[in-house]
C-alpha cells in the first residue's frame, strides 16, 4: 500500500516542472490573463470599499441634525457598486479559473494515459498498479486544486496586503506604526508555531499510518486471530498502538490549537492600539473619525492573508512535486519504434525461427544466453519447467513485448524486428493464465480482439469455446454485464471467454499458458477440449502443465533459472536422463 | 450521534467546563468592539488622555485574557477528544475481533476497516470542533447580534433579517454540492477502474493492437468526470462571494441608516464603527457555523456506521446445556445431519474479501459423519462446494441452521468459544502472517517454550530456512509475509497450528506451495510425532489426501463420496474423474 504523508514535499526540480506546468496553461493563456486583470480590479475595488464607508461616516459623524445626506448617499451607493461588481468579477474569476484546472486535469489524465497506451509492457511489470493510478487519481487532483484556487488566492493576497498597507499609511502614516508591532509579532509567532507544530504533525501522521496499517492487517487475519483465541493479546498491542496514535493527536493539536485564539489575540491587540492612537491622534486633530474606522478596516483585511500564504507556499510546492511525479512518467522511454521500412507481415504460414537469441530483463543480467530454436508451420512447442524458470519470458519475445538483446527471430523467414509491431503481434492469438475480461458484456469481452464483429461470429466462437451454453443461462445472455475482474463468473468460464476471445481473433499461430487451475473437473475437461480446439492448425508455443500436451507436443523447450537446459522431443529427452527425465519422474513416483 | 453521547459522559464535568470557559473567552471577544465604540463615543469627546489610555489598557488586557480563555478551552477540547476517540476506537477494535463469521461477511472487511479509520477520525475531529467552533460560532452569531441590539435597535434589525438568509442561502448550497461531489467521486472510480483494467491487461490490449480503442474508452469516461467536476466545482465556488456581497451590502445599510440616525440624534457615530467589526464577527460565526452543520452531519453517518459495530449483538455465545442438541453417533467429531447456508446476500462493499473464503450461496445440506480420535480425514472438491464451510461450522466461526456439529461428545455451541478453539491447530487457506517475529508468528500468544517452537518448525519442514536466518526465529516478517515464499509463509503456518499440541489438526489447502518431498517429509512427521492428533486435509489434489482413513468427496454441499481412496476409486466416478485428470498433470 502506497502510503502519502500529508507533509510538503519538495520537488527536486521546482523549475523544470513549473516551465512544463506553464506549457499546459498555453492554450488558455489568454483566459489567464483576462482572470489576472480582473482579480486585480476586483480586489481594488473590495479595496476602495472601506475607504468609501469612511468618507461615509465621516459625513454621518457631523452628528444631530447635521448630516449632509446627498454625501452619505453619494458615497454609499459608490461603495455598494464597488462591493457589487466586486463580487460579481470575483465568481466569473473562481468559475474561469476552476473551468481552465479542470480542463488541464483533463489534458493531463488524457496524455498520461495515451503515455501509458504507448509504453513497453516492461514498464507496467516494474511499476505497481496502485503507484501508476495514483499518479491520476491523486497527483493530477493536487496540480488541478493549485490552479484553480492558489494562483488566484496569491494573487489577492498580494494585492490585498499592498493595497491595504499603502491605504493605511494614505490614511494616516502615525496610525500606521502600529503595525510595526503588530504585524512582526504575528510572522515571528507563525513561524515559531510552525517549527514546533510541523514535525508533531509529521508524527501524528506517521502514528496515524500505523495505527491503519494494523488495523488493516489484523481486520484481514480476524479468522486467523480468532481460531488461535489471540484476540487479547492482539488487543493488548492494539492499546499501545492506539494510546500512541491518540497521543501524537494531543501533542500536535495541544500548540496546533494555540494558532487560532493567539492570532486573534494580536489583531485585537492591533485593535486596541489603533483605538488609543487612534483617539490620540483624534484629540489632536490629525485624524478623523471616518478615518479610524476605515483603518480599522484595512487593518483587519491586511492581517487575514498573513496567515493564509504560508500555507499557499506549502501547496504550490506539493502541487509542484505532484507535477514532477506526472512529467516523470511522461518521460518514460516509449516501445521503440518500427524500424525505418518496417513491412506488414502477411498470410503467415507460421514457421517460427530463433536463432543464437540472448536476452535479459536488467541489463548485464542475462537470463536467456543462446537460444536457437525451429518450428515448423501448424507444430506444438512445449514450454516446461518448474515455476519460476522463466516460461513467459519466450513468450515476451515472441510477442515483442520485450526485445532480444541480440540474435533474431523470423516468422516465414522474415525477421520480427524489421516488420511492424502490430502485424507481429496480430500473428498471435493469445489465451494466458491471468485471464482478462474488462468491465463490459460478454459480447464485448469476447469481440474484443476484432473490431466490428458480428453477433453470428461471436456465437460461433463460443460454441467453439463451448461457453454459450453458459452464457445463454445468464439472465441477459451475450448482454450480460461483467464486473472489473469478472467477479461474476468463475476462473474457468473467464478462461472459457478468453479462449472464445482468441477464436475469434483467429490468428495463424497461438501462444497458450496451460493453467494448472483450481477449478472443477466439468469446467476442466471443457476448457482442454476448448484448448484442443484452438490449437488445431495453428503453430502452438504452449506453456504446459498436463502431461497429455506435452507427449503431443513437437518439440519439449525445458527451462530451469531463466535458461534453456534441454530441447527435443519427450522420447529423447527421457532418454537424455537429464532434468526433464528428474522432473518426470518427481511427478509419477 | 447517540454514540458520541455515550462517550462523552464520562467526561461530562471536564465538558462542561471547557464549554464554559470557551463561552466567556467567545463573549470576552465581543466585549473588545464594544469598548472601541465606548472609547471612541463616549472617552474620547472628554479629550483626556488618562482615560483613553485606561480603556485602551482594558482592551490589551482582554484581548490577553479572551486568549488564554480560548487557548485553555481548546487544550481542554483537545484532550476530551482524544480520551473519548481512545476509548471509541478501542472497543471498535476488540469488538470487530469478536464478531462472528456471519457479522464479517455482513459488514465486509473494507468496510469495517474504514469504520475503524475514516469513521473515527470524523468522530474525532468533531468531539474536538463541537467544543470549541460550535460554542464559538453560535456566540458569535447571536452574541454579535445581542450587542448591536444594545446598541441600536434600529441597525441591529438589519442583522437580524441578513444572518438567518445567509445561513440559509450557504445550507442550501452546501447541501446541493454534496451529492454533486459524490457523482465527482463516482466518475474518478471510473477512471480509475479504465486505468486499472488496461495496466492489468496491458499484455492483452497490446496483443490485439487494442490501443486506440482504449485511448477512446478513456477519453470517454475522462470527459464524463470532468463535466461532473466542473459543475460541482462551480457550485462550490458561489458561497464565497455571496456571502462577502451579503456582508458589504449590510455594510452599505448601515452606514446609510447610521447616518439617518445620527441625524435624527438616537445613535452615535462611533456606534457604526462598532457595527462594522460585528459584522465581520457574525459573518465568521456564519460561516463556522455551517462547518459546524457539515462536520456534525458527517460525524453522524460515522458514528452512526460505528455504532452498528459496537452495538452489533454477541454471537456465538456457550449455548446452555439443556439447550444443547445430543446425539446417537459416536466419534470425536460428529456431523449430524448438517445444514447450513451463509444467508441473504448481504451487499457488502467487496464481495473478493469475502470471509467465508469461498462463494457466499456455498450451502451444505445433509452432511452426515463421524471421526474417531486420532483418525485422519481428506475432503475434496471443487471450488465452492463447501468443503471450507465445514471447517467453518467445526469451530464455530457460524453456526448450522439444521442438525448439530460435536466435538469430544459435546454440541460445538455449548462450549465457550475460546475454549472450543483452542483445542484446534489449523492453517486456512490463504492464511495470514502477520508483520512480527517468526516466533511469535509460531507462538502467537501461547506457552510454547523455546524447545517446543523449535520442534514445531522441524515438523513443519520450516526450521532449515529459519535458521538460516542470521537472527533465526527473530527474524521480521513483513506484513502478509511479503518477504516470504508461498512455500515458506506455508511451512510457517504449519509450525504455528502444531506448535499448541492441538487435539484437531486442520490444514485446508495449506501444502499447495510445498514440493513433493516437502510435502511427503510433514505428513510423514505427523504421523510419527502426533499419533493423537485427529487430522483432517482439505485439498484440491487427490495425491494430497489419498494415504488418509477416509475421504469426503463433496460436490455443491453434498457428500457424494465417503470412504478410502481404494474404496472411492470404484464407488465414487466424479472421484475417479479427479484422480485421472491429476495424474496426467505434470508440475514441478
Amino acid at each position: 500500500m502506497a502510503r502519502r504523508d500529508s507533509v510538503m514535499k519538495k520537488p527536486k526540480d521546482a523549475r523544470g516542472a513549473l516551465k512544463r506546468l506553464v506549457r499546459y496553461l498555453g492554450p488558455f493563456l489568454a483566459v489567464i490573463g483576462v482572470v489576472f486583470v480582473l482579480c486585480v480590479a476586483s480586489n481594488l475595488l473590495a479595496l476602495y470599499g472601506p475607504k468609501l464607508a469612511g468618507l461615509a461616516i465621516n459625513e454621518a459623524a457631523a452628528g444631530k441634525g447635521k448630516v449632509d445626506f446627498a454625501k452619505v448617499w453619494y458615497y454609499a451607493k459608490r461603495m455598494l457598486a464597488c462591493y457589487v461588481a466586486s463580487s460579481l468579477l470575483s465568481i466569473g474569476i473562481s468559475v474561469s479559473m476552476m473551468t481552465v484546472s479542470k480542463r488541464i486535469a483533463n489534458r493531463m489524465r488524457a496524455d498520461v494515459f495515451a503515455k501509458l497506451m504507448k509504453l513497453p509492457v516492461g514498464f507496467f511489470d516494474r511499476n505497481q498498479a496502485g503507484d501508476i493510478i495514483s499518479r491520476v487519481s491523486y497527483d493530477i487532483d493536487v496540480i488541478s486544486t493549485c490552479l484553480a484556487t492558489d494562483i488566484t488566492a496569491i494573487l489577492t493576497s498580494l494585492v490585498t496586503v499592498i493595497g491595504s498597507f499603502v491605504m493605511m499609511v494614505v490614511i494616516s502614516p502615525l496610525l500606521a506604526l502600529t503595525m510595526l508591532i503588530t504585524v512582526p509579532a504575528a510572522i515571528v509567532y507563525t513561524a515559531k508555531m510552525r517549527k514546533i507544530t510541523q514535525p508533531r504533525y509529521v508524527k501524528r501522521s506517521k502514528s496515524y499510518g500505523t495505527m491503519n496499517g494494523f488495523v488493516e492487517e489484523m481486520f484481514s487475519g480476524q479468522k486467523t486471530i480468532a481460531a488461535y483465541a489471540y484476540g487479547d493479546q492482539v488487543n493488548g498491542k492494539f492499546d499501545g498502538i492506539n494510546e500512541t496514535a491518540a497521543n501524537a493527536f494531543y501533542d500536535a493539536e495541544y500548540y496546533g490549537c494555540t494558532m487560532g485564539p493567539t492570532v486573534g489575540a494580536i489583531n485585537n491587540t492591533g485593535l486596541g492600539l489603533i483605538a488609543v492612537f487612534g483617539s490620540v491622534l483624534f484629540m489632536s486633530g490629525k485624524i478623523t473619525l471616518g478615518n479610524i474606522s476605515s483603518f480599522v478596516l484595512y487593518s483587519r483585511k491586511f492581517s487575514g492573508p498573513i496567515n493564509e500564504i504560508a500555507n499557499i507556499v506549502n501547496e504550490l510546492f506539493s502541487a509542484l512535486a505532484a507535477a514532477e511525479r506526472v512529467f516523470g512518467l511522461l518521460d518514460e522511454p516509449e516501445e521503440s519504434a518500427d524500424a525505418e521500412g518496417a513491412h506488414e507481415l502477411t498470410d503467415v504460414r507460421g514457421e517460427v525461427d530463433l536463432s543464437h537469441v540472448a536476452f535479459g530483463y536488467e541489463a548485464g543480467k542475462t537470463i536467456l544466453h543462446d537460444l536457437s530454436l525451429h518450428a515448423d508451420a501448424g507444430k506444438l512447442v512445449a514450454i516446461v519447467g518448474p515455476t519460476g524458470a522463466g516460461k513467459t519470458t519466450i513468450i515476451n519475445l515472441l510477442m515483442r513485448f520485450y526485445d532480444a538483446d541480440a540474435g533474431h527471430i523470423a516468422i516465414d523467414g522474415h525477421d520480427i524486428y524489421e516488420c511492424t509491431r502490430k502485424s507481429v503481434r496480430g500473428a498471435y492469438a493469445m489465451v494466458l493464465q491471468d485471464t482478462w475480461v474488462f468491465s463490459g458484456t460478454i459480447f464485448d469481452n469476447i469481440a474484443y480482439g476484432k473490431e466490428g464483429a458480428t453477433m453470428d461470429e461471436v456465437v460461433a466462437a463460443a460454441k467453439a469455446a463451448r461457453i454459450h451454453g453458459f452464457i445463454m443461462k445468464q439472465p441477459k445472455g451475450y448482454q450480460t454485464v461483467l464486473s472489473e475482474d469478472g467477479g461474476n463468473i468463475s476462473k474457468g468460464q473467464k478462461q472459457l471467454l478468453t479462449i472464445a476471445r482468441a477464436m475469434l481473433y483467429n490468428a495463424p499461430m497461438l501462444i497458450l499458458d496451460e493453467a494448472t487451475s483450481n477449478v472443477d473437473t466439468e469446467t476442466e475437461r471443457e476448457i482442454q477440449r476448448a484448448m484442443r480446439e484452438l490449437m488445431k492448425d495453428r503453430t502452438c508455443f504452449v506453456i504446459a502443465h498436463r502431461l497429455s500436451t506435452i507427449k503431443n507436443a513437437d518439440w519439449i523447450l525445458v527451462l530451469d533459472h531463466g535458461d534453456v537446459v534441454e530441447q527435443g522431443t519427450h522420447g529423447s529427452l527421457l532418454e537424455q536422463k537429464g532434468f526433464y527425465h528428474r522432473l518426470y519422474v518427481s511427478q509419477f513416483e | 450521534m447517540k454514540l458520541i453521547l455515550e462517550y462523552l459522559k464520562k467526561f461530562r464535568g471536564a465538558v462542561i467546563l471547557a464549554m464554559l470557559i470557551k463561552l466567556s473567552g467567545t463573549l470576552g471577544e465581543l466585549l473588545i468592539p464594544y469598548i472601541l465604540e465606548h472609547l471612541i463615543d463616549h472617552v474620547v469627546p472628554g479629550r483626556k488622555l488618562l482615560p483613553v489610555l485606561l480603556w485602551g489598557a482594558v482592551m490589551l488586557g482582554l484581548a490577553l485574557l479572551v486568549r488564554f480563555l480560548n487557548v485553555t478551552a481548546n487544550r481542554m477540547a483537545v484532550k476530551v477528544s482524544r480520551d473519548s476517540t481512545y476509548e471509541i476506537r478501542q472497543r471498535l477494535f476488540e469488538k470487530t475481533l469478536r464478531l462472528s463469521g456471519g457479522q464479517m461477511d455482513a459488514f465486509g472487511l473494507p468496510s469495517l476497516i474504514s469504520r475503524m479509520t475514516s469513521d473515527s477520525y470524523n468522530v474525532q475531529n468533531f468531539i474536538r470542533a463541537g467544543q470549541t467552533i460550535g460554542i464559538r460560532a453560535p456566540i458569535m452569531l447571536v452574541g454579535g447580534i445581542i450587542i448591536t441590539l444594545t446598541m441600536d435597535v434600529g441597525l441591529a434589525s438589519i442583522l437580524c433579517i441578513m444572518s438567518p438568509i445567509m445561513l440559509a442561502i450557504i445550507a442550501t448550497i452546501s447541501w446541493k454540492g454534496i451529492p454533486l461531489f459524490h457523482r465527482v467521486q463516482q466518475g474518478m472510480d471510473d477512471i480509475v477502474r479504465t486505468m486499472r483494467e488496461n495496466i492489468t491487461g496491458i499484455r492483452v490490449v497490446k496483443a490485439l493492437s487494442r490501443e486506440p480503442h482504449e485511448v477512446e474508452r478513456f477519453r470517454a469516461v475522462n470527459e464524463e468526470m470532468t463535466k461532473r467536476d466542473l459543475r460541482a466545482s462551480v457550485l462550490m465556488a458561489l458561497p464565497g462571494p455571496i456571502m462577502q456581497l451579503f456582508l458589504n451590502g449590510g455594510l452599505t445599510l448601515v452606514v446609510l441608516i447610521g447616518a439617518r440616525r445620527v441625524n435624527a440624534g438616537v445613535t452615535e457615530p462611533g456606534v457604526i464603527l462598532a457595527f462594522l467589526t460585528y459584522f465581520n464577527m457574525i459573518l465568521m460565526g456564519v460561516m463556522a457555523l455551517n462547518r459546524v452543520f457539515i462536520m456534525m452531519s458527517r460525524a453522524n453517518a460515522s458514528a452512526g456506521r460505528i455504532a452498528a459495530v459496537i452495538d452489533a449483538p454477541e454471537e456465538l455465545l456457550p449455548l446452555p446445556e439443556e439447550e444443547a442438541a445430543h446425539t446417537e453417533k459416536e466419534g470425536f467429531i460428529v456431523f449430524d445431519d448438517v445444514t447450513f447456508s451463509y444467508g441473504e446476500e448481504e451487499e457488502t462493499e467487496d464481495k473478493q474479501e469475502a470471509f467465508a473464503g469461498e462463494g457466499r450461496h456455498a450451502c451444505l445440506s445433509h452432511i452426515d459423519f463421524a471421526m474417531k480420535k486420532g483418525g485422519s480425514l481428506g475432503i475434496i472438491g471443487a471450488t465452492g462446494s463447501g468443503k471450507t464451510s465445514l471447517i467453518n461450522l467445526l469451530m464455530r466461526f457460524y453456526e448450522a441452521d439444521e442438525g448439530a456439529v460435536f466435538v469430544d461428545g459435546k454440541d460445538v455451541r455449548t462450549y465457550a468459544c475460546d475454549d472450543l478453539r483452542r483445542r484446534f491447530g489449523v492453517v486456512f487457506q490463504n492464511d495470514v502472517i502477520f508483520a512480527d517475529t517468526l516466533r511469535e508468528n509460531i507462538v502467537f500468544g501461547r506457552d510454547v517454550d523455546e524447545a517446543r517452537l523449535r520442534q514445531a518448525a522441524e515438523e513443519a519442514q520450516a526450521y532449515d530456512f529459519i535458521d538460516a536466518y542470521e537472527e533465526k526465529f527473530d527474524h521480521e516478517a513483513v506484513i502478509r509475509g511479503a518477504n516470504l515464499s508461498g512455500g515458506q509463509k506455508q511451512r510457517v503456518l504449519i509450525s504455528r497450528a502444531l506448535a499448541g499440541h492441538p487435539d484437531i489438526l486442520i490444514l485446508d489447502d495449506s501444502s499447495s506451495a510445498l514440493d513433493y518431498r516437502t510435502d511427503a517429509n510433514l505428513r510423514a512427521a505427523i504421523r510419527e510425532n502426533y499419533p493423537d492428533v485427529t487430522l483432517i486435509v482439505i485439498a484440491q489434489r487427490a495425491s494430497s489426501i489419498m494415504a488418509l482413513d477416509d475421504i469426503l468427496v463433496l460436490d455443491e454441499g453434498r457428500v457424494i463420496g465417503h470412504g478410502t481412496h481404494e474404496e472411492l476409486q470404484k464407488t465414487c466416478e466424479t472421484y475417479a474423474e479427479i484422480c485421472r485428470t491429476q495424474m496426467g498433470e505434470v508440475s514441478a
